[in-house]
């Protein structure tokens, strides 16, 4: 196969598919989300372990496709230690290399940046953001609670 | 005349002039010569939706180009011609599946829309709160959901008869279950999943002894075999034109003549009355009674193409050199060390489903796009049979008459780089 059709599938993405990073329980862990595709039955439990503004461990559990388990795999590892701010900013900057047309250049991604391969497969992109939605929902619902805290859900 | 002609020269059709003929045939069908990802493309998802030959493409636009108007309607000649040529589709279907009179046939969108209106029209007045529909666990969702809404009308329950590991039907357990209560047995003529050919001749007997009706979801057998739908005795039969080499959007439900008859009107509208006023209504008769507002002229008229080129290829051809496919498939993939059929059964169809090593199924369909194989991943609208198999889905590679061995070659080369890439 040549380079062009390996692209999909580049050694980062398989390696961290085959010996994925922070594949555990997180214990204790303050936040749970539910990442779930019904089409093709990829489904992720992420364990968050947030305090106000920070999240202090991150890992998760589940099956699921190459790209949905790899993309979850560098999430946890790039998202250890990260405030809720940089986190919810390298989300929007990954859907926005996924989702636009010719985004720039963007040096924020990291590893990330080989997941871009999904363009080309433009079905897989909702694996490559799976886990990424529901985390950051999560980490969206802990920081509003954190600014207002009065309010309960 | 002449498709019955070529019918008859191909009883005798030898395996040798197989691969002559399709050559001949890939021919008709113009999409099968372009390249995906740089690589010519091998269609290996038939069951999804089947490719079009040219005979139907041509009919479709020539009907716009010169036919269209609507039909049931007006006294003008294209009006007219229009709808001739909309019943003469109709006749087309009739003789195809072996109804006995084209009240029988009535048009829809597709399999799924002929079986909720068997669901809705036939057996919603019919149901109690304890009236059982008996259902298959191989059945596609729009031979699940229908029942599963109509359930919710009713409080009547969805019965399901279990399979055995190689997929096919569990007919002890269905003998058992086939009860008092059972208002209905729907069953799939052929597994969209695993390719089961499912023993329906009994089925209908064995429920047919007890007084039930049953409806038959024909959408993968159409494809594949001749169906009779008098000598099969069944009670209705669905299925779908894109399927068996015709147009989306244009379906097909045959009933027995006496039980449409005796039916509601599924919509309301145009075409289904016979006339109307604020203080009743009266229904157009059989067929029209089922079919409201304009129908999708251009697809009938396209399904009467896909029938004649069936007829003219010939079933006995379709029959042969499908079954050269699926056993030269099965043993050049059973060479691969790392696949898992999903579906052995020894009646089935050119449809394979499996599993290759632990590699998600999505990403064995993505490796294999980027060198130009289309194959279908997932759970193929039939998750209660993934999940009685504890799988999230498989690969499927199905097989229609225009495919060839050396695809499968192809294939099979295929799979062994994604398994290497992948595992
Ligand atoms: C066995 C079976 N039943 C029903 C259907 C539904 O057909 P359609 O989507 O054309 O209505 C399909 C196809 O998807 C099928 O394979």
């Amino acid at each position: 196969m040549d380079t062009e059709k390996e692209e999909l599938y580049q050694a980062l993405i398989l390696d961290h598919d085959q010996a994925p990073r922070h594949f555990h329980r997180l214990d204790p862990f303050s936040h749970t989300a539910e990442a779930y595709n019904p089409l093709c039955g990829d489904r992720y439990t992420i364990y968050l372990d947030l305090n106000s503004h920070i999240i202090r461990q991150i890992s998760f559990e589940g099956y699921g496709c190459a790209i949905s388990k790899a993309s979850a795999s560098m999430m946890t590892s790039m998202l250890s230690g990260a405030s809720f701010e940089s986190a919810l900013a390298l989300f929007s900057s990954f859907r926005t290399a996924l989702l636009i047309e010719n985004p720039p250049s963007d040096d924020s991604l990291g590893d990330l940046i080989t997941l871009t391969g999904v363009i080309s497969a433009p079905t897989r992109i909702k694996c490559a953001l799976l886990a990424w939605e529901a985390a950051c929902t999560a980490i969206q619902g802990a920081s509003r609670h954190a600014i207002t805290p009065e309010t309960t859900n | 005349m002449i498709a019955e002609s070529v019918h008859m020269s191909q009883e005798t059709v030898r395996e040798e002039t197989l691969d002559n003929i399709v050559e001949d045939v890939r021919r008709d069908f113009p999409i099968l010569t372009q390249t995906i990802n740089g690589e010519p493309l091998v269609y290996l998802d038939n069951a999804a939706t089947s490719q079009k030959p040219r005979s139907v493409i041509d009919r479709v636009c020539s009907y716009y180009e010169e036919h269209h108007s609507n039909v049931h309607r007006g006294v003008h000649s294209l009006s007219q011609r229009a709808t001739e040529m909309y019943e003469a589709a109709r006749e087309t279907v009739r003789g195809f599946i072996g109804a006995a009179s084209t009240a029988e046939i009535v048009f829809t969108r597709g399999t799924t829309e002929a079986l909720n209106l068997v669901a809705q029209s036939y057996a919603r007045p019919r149901l109690g709160s304890d009236s059982e529909i008996l259902v298959t666990m191989m059945e596609h969702h729009s031979n699940i959901v229908p029942w599963q809404i109509l359930s919710g009308q009713t409080g009547a329950k969805v019965v399901v008869t279990p399979i055995h590991e190689d997929g096919t039907l569990d007919l002890d357990a269905f003998e058992q279950l086939l009860g008092d209560k059972t208002c209905i047995v729907a069953v799939a003529y052929i597994s969209n999943s695993l390719g089961t050919i499912n023993p329906v001749e009994h089925i209908i007997e064995r429920s047919h002894a007890r007084d039930i009706p049953v409806v038959i979801d024909g959408a993968q057998a159409v494809p594949h075999m001749p169906v009779h739908v008098g000598e099969l005795d069944c009670d209705f039969f669905a299925f779908s034109g894109h399927k068996m080499f015709g147009p989306t959007g244009i379906g097909v439900l045959y009933g027995k003549e006496t039980l449409l008859d005796a039916m509601p009107p599924y919509q309301g509208g145009g075409d289904m009355i016979e006339s109307v006023s604020f203080s009743g209504t009266t229904f157009n008769k059989l067929p029209h009674k089922f079919e409201a507002g304009t129908p999708n002229i251009a697809g009938t008229i396209g399904l009467g193409a896909a029938v004649d080129y069936i007829q003219n290829v010939g079933y006995d051809f379709i029959q042969k050199h499908e079954a050269r496919l699926l056993t030269t498939a099965l043993s050049k993939l059973s060479e691969l060390e790392s696949i898992r059929f999903i579906g052995q059964a020894a009646e089935r169809a050119s449809v394979i489903s499996f599993l290759l090593g632990d590699s998600h199924p999505y990403d064995v369909g993505s490796v294999l796009d980027k060198m130009g194989i289309a194959v279908r991943t997932g759970h193929h609208c039939t998750q209660p049979l993934m999940d009685h198999y504890q799988i999230p889905g498989t690969v499927r590679a199905s097989f229609a008459f225009y495919n060839t061995i050396e695809e499968i070659d192809r294939l099979c080369s295929a799979l062994r780089k994604a398994a290497s890439l992948l595992q």
